[in-house]
């Protein structure tokens, strides 16, 4: 028996056990997944938490209702991996044998990366919402703040779901004007990128929309520390930001283990090719998700589209074909902003987010890089399809896996 | 896309003034963006920094991060001494390569 081993049951591990479970030729293949955690977290629901428009058990489900019954999971931590001779060593000592290893363990934030970040103020003044717990404590600490400066700070890129902080400070203006103290929060959006987005057109139109609802925009602010005891972030630079509450978005790291296991870059990524997912080291090594390179978006729709062109090379990869270059860097995802609407942006390694309609070309019926209602409700929409569709690995109906051009208004170079 | 004489030479530059084409790109041009840039004299130091993105951008087809120059090249402190205010956005523009753009 042959088997297929994947690392991580987060969206990207999930979807590929789903898959090749119905896929492989069951007589001669076995497909295996570990995991340290025994919950599957639906992490797009976390920005909803701290403003109390999901409830924490509406994001959680056990991972043994998620991953189909053909698919060995495995409880435990992931010490290393040996590439040379094909092992993965767990934390019990165990180690298992693959003959095709997928690793899918995703990125984690990591405060410590951030000198003074944890030292005074963590979980008083200082959250992050990229974790359940993070984003459950703010949830409370919301409850009773008396407002004054709310400042988002994003540590450093590449992060998870870039649009997360920006859905962040449009929900904040709308959650705080409903509680009829928007005069009392002051909101600032501090940034080492250049603007408010990394991507120049949908930078300016996210620009002008923090201008419109009142909300300071710090951009090429690249942390240096953060002086807690005078609740202050200090930049290289030199520039200061006060804050009251610090929402920040630490840097993402990829797991530890692959340091371990000698096979990241400095920020932990696994070199991974751009097209196929085969790690740039290892033939029979596929990285998916968060956990690689790749400078496309790291977010589970991003996952889910690399799922699509994965599944197909490593059939093709048994079968001892040639792999076919099929990840076009497609991304697409809802940006909250607030009072019940929420924009949609769909795009890839070469094209830029750009108006249009979607999925279909002028019927859409979701608007892209426009903010609707249809948008916000096609976000709240998205946890069921989410847990029923698409970590299940079924097709999405109408959702090209390589972005569409069509529908887009994409100026003439 | 336009063109720009720099340092007597015809160029392709974006809006910003970034070179389209960093085959055109020689020292006399860094020497004369790094004065726009406010920066009037380009030392041995800001030549390491400038070779390593050349030769990093080549090797993986992106401007390296903030903290991979910190790993692999000159901290951080010391980058931002040396091309104040936007270190990697200036010493990109100096070197003839594309603005940092940032993973989405």
């Amino acid at each position: 028996m042959k088997r297929i081993l994947i690392l991580g049951a987060g969206t990207a591990g999930t979807i590929m056990a789903n898959r090749l479970a119905r896929k492989i030729d069951r007589k001669n293949w076995s497909v295996t997944v570990v995991d340290e955690n025994q919950t599957h977290y639906y992490q797009p629901g976390f920005i909803f938490l701290p403003f109390g428009m999901n409830q924490p058990d509406e994001v959680i489900r056990p991972q043994s209702s998620l991953i189909s019954k053909q698919v060995d999971f495995i409880q435990d931590s992931i010490d290393a991996i040996r590439p040379e001779s094909s092992q993965v060593v767990l934390k019990s000592g165990r180690i298992l044998d693959y003959h095709i290893l997928i690793i899918a363990t995703g990125v984690k934030i990591v405060p410590q990366q951030v000198p003074g970040l944890i030292d005074s103020g963590w979980g008083e003044n200082i959250f992050d919402f990229y974790t359940f717990e993070g984003a459950s404590a703010l949830m409370e600490k919301f409850k009773n703040w008396p407002g004054g400066k709310l400042v988002l700070q994003i540590a450093e890129m590449p992060i998870k779901c870039p649009v997360a902080p920006l859905e962040f400070v449009f929900l904040a203006d709308s959650f705080f004007t409903k509680k009829k103290m928007r005069d009392k929060v002051d909101i600032t959006f501090v940034t080492p990128a250049g603007g408010a987005f990394t991507r120049p057109h949908s930078s300016v139109v996210f620009g002008n929309i923090m201008h419109e609802k009142n909300i300071t925009l710090v951009p090429d602010f690249y942390t240096e520390r953060v002086d807690g005891s005078s609740g202050k972030l200090i930049a290289y630079g030199g520039q200061a930001v006060d804050y009251d509450l610090l929402i920040t978005i630490p840097p993402n790291l990829g797991d530890e283990m692959i340091a371990r296991s000698g096979m990241g870059d400095e920020l932990n990524y696994v070199p991974t090719h751009r097209h196929t997912l085969q790690s740039k080291s290892y033939e029979n090594i596929f990285v998916i998700g968060d956990a690689t390179d790749l400078p496309s978006s790291k977010a589970g729709a991003v996952a889910h589209f690399e799922a699509d062109g994965l599944t197909e090379n490593i059939m093709n990869y048994i079968a001892g074909q040639s792999l076919e270059e099929e990840f076009d860097g497609h991304s697409n995802c809802f940006i909250e902003s607030g009072y019940g609407k929420a924009f949609l942006i769909d795009f890839n390694y070469d094209i830029e987010p750009f108006e249009g309609r979607f999925p279909f070309p002028v019927i859409g019926p979701l608007a892209l890089l426009k903010e609707t209602r249809l948008n916000h409700w096609g976000k709240l929409a998205f946890r069921h399809i989410y847990w029923n569709i698409l970590l299940r690995g079924w097709p999405m109906p109408g959702i090209p896996t390589r972005m569409s051009k069509i529908g887009k208004k994409i100026p003439k170079q | 896309m336009a063109t720009k004489t720099i340092a007597g030479v015809n160029v392709d530059v974006n809006e910003e003034g970034y070179l389209n084409d960093n085959s055109q790109w020689n020292k006399e041009i860094a020497a004369t963006i790094a004065k726009e840039e406010g920066i009037t004299e380009l030392t041995p130091a800001h030549w390491k920094v400038i070779e390593f993105l050349q030769a990093d951008c080549k090797e993986k087809g992106a401007l390296p991060t903030i903290r991979r120059i910190n790993v692999a090249c000159v901290p951080t402190k010391e980058f931002y001494t040396l091309f104040p205010g936007g270190p990697l956005k200036k010493a990109a523009k100096i070197a003839g390569l594309p603005k940092p753009a940032s993973c989405v």
